[in-house]
């Protein structure tokens, strides 16, 4: 920690003082937990997209197709993206915000060796395999219903990781600054929700009024949506690397703020 | 060698500012308190001292090392927080495992530490128990051996026994005394003068963000308090108007809502006055100064908050 961070700890746009084996600490900590009860959670997350897939896939889709293609091959890309962005979400949120605001965890761990950026970023990378986990159970699931048509498919963990981490970024920086928990309603109702509807998952966004396109091009899961679709679907290596720039890009430019939000909580 | 040194310590949040330009030095080896109401600022200088609060300015060195290297200290330093914060999503046993992995204890290790500690607060057999199913002086307890998991030069206790019953007090007095004698330096707060007569070598008394005096216990009670008291309990109105008449001969008098005090250095003469005029001998006792006297003096009676 340098002087002058010292003297501004609140600053936002600080060097974060990160020590990568310190943040696995966290990661190891959450891993061990989820380890003994993997079992139980693991299971909703196999049935989930199970129902999904029949009711939108084969429900809707008997009375749908896109582009020539059975309605279930469409929306499936789109599906898994939205697994990812799921996983981490419920995990950088409400789990975060309870551990450092009712279980005290993390007051505990600034008692130890760890600075809040090591702290952060454990609970970055934990979110990150949440969404690994959710996203390639889904997509092996997916699989059975014979909707990949592409060897690019094989990418897909690489590009659920980076969904993770990019949603695993906003979702702490959100948490580290809310007050009360009742502020993640907004989060959901207002980003999460609308995201899930408009990012293009259920129909093709280019027929609609040029507008729309242009709004969703903001919307992080909407690069999501293109880059499974990419690898999964249409087999498009470009459309894959524009979309994943996208998201590396956004991820990069916000990756700071979770440690920094969570330095300026914690260290008062 | 000093393991704590603060020169012109100050801690601003905004406008309010928590501790004033305070000064303190605690030495290797010695059990050093932080007397106070509540608001004294007493938590706010723990945490500058345990680099959890980046001080507003002065200086302050822990074990030879300024604050801002907080990594290097706290790799050293043990820290028993006021506010249980214990992992509840794991066991006992757990809960030091995972906290010898912030300190990069490989787990042979920890393992072995977390066994003797456990042995130490008297938890063993309760390795295995969630942290729920614990009672308030296990759980402190369970925090002490947290905070000593890697074998601490300096331990920061916030409070370590508010809110236990006596005999979980005196378990967790105990505990402190032996680890004093093991050669750690320890560092408590407390609002309770009995923990403080019992386990400091030398303290201060804080009060609104400063350090109103500071040395050993004992000391300063022969320094600032008068060395007895005479206690009259609740005087009927005709008892009160006579003992007013005894001001003059006690060196300082309070009244309070259902006792007079009188400090005095010449306690048995005083007391035959007293009785004298009450009639009830069961409500006049005469008792050594003590240091709640002292901090009560200097503090004021009235409620913080």
């Amino acid at each position: 920690m340098s002087a002058e961070a010292l003297a501004a700890p609140g600053r936002v746009l600080r060097k974060p003082d990160l020590r990568l084996p310190s943040a696995w600490r966290v990661w190891q900590r959450n891993a061990s937990i989820y380890r003994r009860t993997y079992k139980l959670n693991i299971l909703p997350n196999f049935f989930e997209p199970l129902f999904f897939l029949l009711a939108m896939g084969l429900g809707l889709g008997t009375y749908l197709s896109i582009r020539g293609l059975p309605y279930i091959d469409f929306i499936a890309p789109g599906l898994v993206a939205t697994a990812a962005m799921y996983g981490t979400s419920f995990e950088v949120t409400f789990n975060c915000f309870v551990k450092m605001k009712f279980g005290r965890i993390y007051d505990a761990a600034m008692a130890t060796p760890l600075s809040p950026e090591d702290v952060a970023l454990g609970e970055l990378l934990w979110g990150t395999t949440r969404s690994l986990i959710y996203g390639v159970v889904f997509l092996a699931i997916a699989s059975t219903f014979g909707v990949v048509h592409s060897w690019l498919a094989l990418l897909s963990p690489v590009a659920i990781a980076l969904i993770g981490m990019m949603f695993s970024v906003i979702g702490l920086a959100f948490t580290a600054v809310i007050p009360v928990i009742d502020y993640f309603t907004y989060y959901w109702t207002l980003f999460m929700t609308p995201m899930f509807l408009f990012s293009g998952i259920f129909f093709p966004l280019d027929r609609l009024p040029q507008w729309v396109e242009g709004l969703a091009w903001f919307m992080p899961l909407h690069h999501g949506v293109n880059l499974m679709r990419a690898l999964v679907l249409t087999g498009d290596l470009e459309a894959a690397a524009l979309a994943a720039l996208w998201i590396v890009g956004l991820t990069a430019a916000l990756f700071v703020l979770p440690l920094n939000l969570l330095r300026r909580r914690l260290v008062r | 060698m000093s393991v704590v040194v603060a020169r012109e310590l100050t801690k601003r949040f905004g406008e309010a500012e928590a501790v004033r330009g305070i000064g303190f030095e605690v030495r290797e080896r010695e059990c050093f308190g932080f007397l106070g109401p509540n608001g004294a600022g007493k938590t706010t200088t723990m945490r500058m001292i345990s680099c959890t609060s980046p001080p507003t300015s002065g200086d302050l060195e822990v074990l030879g090392m300024p604050v801002s290297r907080g990594r290097e200290i706290r790799r050293r330093m043990g820290v028993v927080p006021q506010e249980n914060n214990l992992d509840e999503d794991v066991s006992v046993l757990q809960n030091l495992l995972i906290y010898a992995r912030y300190f990069d204890i490989p787990t042979r290790i920890a393992r072995a530490t977390a066994e003797e500690l456990l042995y130490f607060v008297a938890l063993s057999d309760k390795r295995d128990w969630g942290i729920p199913q614990l009672s308030g002086g296990m759980k402190r307890r369970l925090l002490v051996a947290r905070s000593l998991i890697n074998d601490p030069d300096v331990l920061i206790l916030d409070e370590p026994t508010t809110g236990l019953d006596p005999q979980a007090r005196h378990l967790v007095w105990e505990k402190l005394r032996s680890l004093k004698r093991q050669g750690v330096t320890l560092l408590l707060t407390t609002h309770y003068m009995e923990e403080a007569a019992q386990l400091c070598d030398r303290l201060v008394i804080m009060h609104e963000g400063r350090i109103l005096i500071q040395g050993a216990p004992r000391e300063l009670v022969a320094r600032e308090a008068s060395p007895q008291v005479i206690e009259v309990f609740d005087p009927s109105p005709d008892a009160a108007v006579a003992l007013q008449r005894l001001d003059g001969l006690a060196e300082r008098s309070e009244r309070l809502a259902d006792r007079w005090l009188f400090y005095t250095s010449q306690g048995e003469r005083l007391l035959a006055r007293v009785r004298e005029v009450v009639a009830d001998p069961g409500a006049v006792w005469l008792r050594g100064a003590t240091l709640e006297d002292v901090f009560l003096q200097l503090t004021g009676r009235g409620l913080r908050e």
